[in-house]
């Protein structure tokens, strides 16, 4: 699974994007971030404040208890600031 | 409806004519034009707009598209730019075209608050301190929540 990073939190990871096998416990988008958290210390600090970060499955903007099983791609980013 | 990303500057009225130019059977039509502020007191010297390229493209889509549908508008186009921006120059512009005025005022107004919270773009203000990531702001999500 692809993870993608924008904007700080990007900055904060130095990186805009992991490439990682998921364990089958990974369910959802709160999983997934847990599970980051927990094998990268970066992250954890980095999305520290978890509420704040949202995220979208396959180009579709999810909450954190949508499912990333079989997703091809997760991003993870702060709340948006266009327009 | 057209929905275009561009990084190069573009010019307001130029699209506006172009958009009007397709008008048919229209009473109405709202063009939105927002623009980089810089404050005299607090002047930046420039603004960096970070995206998420194939999201972005969707969910403006998505959001002309709910707008042509639920204001019944005629048309609905929106261009927004990425990369470095300048003061006063535009970021982004709406366009909607409906039989009455009411309807193009809505649409123009329902996908400028939801462009907001749910398009991916992040802004980034230099100044001569430095860089600092824009934050959201709640009266951005309350103005996206009253369409919901």
């Amino acid at each position: 699974m692809k993870v993608l990073y924008f904007a700080w939190l990007r900055e904060r990871l130095d990186r805009d994007s992991d490439e990682i096998d998921i364990p089958a416990s990974v369910e959802t988008v709160a999983d997934l971030m847990d599970f980051l958290a927990a094998r990268d210390e970066g992250f954890a600090l980095a999305a520290e404040n978890r509420a704040l970060i949202r995220a979208a499955v396959d180009e579709e903007l999810v909450d954190h208890d949508a499912s990333v099983r079989g997703a091809r791609t997760v991003a993870l980013f702060p709340p948006m600031t266009g327009g | 409806m057209r929905v275009r990303l561009q990084a190069e500057p573009f010019d307001p009225g130029a699209e506006s004519n172009a958009f009007l130019a397709r008008a048919r059977g229209a009473g109405a039509s709202v063009t939105f034009t927002g623009l980089v502020r810089s404050l005299a007191g607090d002047p930046i010297e420039s603004m960096t707009l970070e995206h998420y390229p194939a999201l972005a493209q969707r969910q403006l889509e998505t959001l002309a598209g709910e707008a042509i549908t639920r204001f019944s508008l005629i048309d609905a186009d929106v261009i927004h730019r990425f990369g470095t921006l300048y003061p006063n120059e535009p970021i982004v512009q709406v366009m909607t075209l409906a039989p009455h005025r009411q309807a193009a005022f809505d649409g123009a107004n329902f996908i400028m608050d939801t462009l907001k919270t749910d398009a991916p773009f992040w802004k980034k203000e230099k100044r001569a301190q430095g860089e600092v990531w824009v934050e959201a702001k709640s009266g951005d999500d309350a103005a996206a929540a009253r369409w919901k």
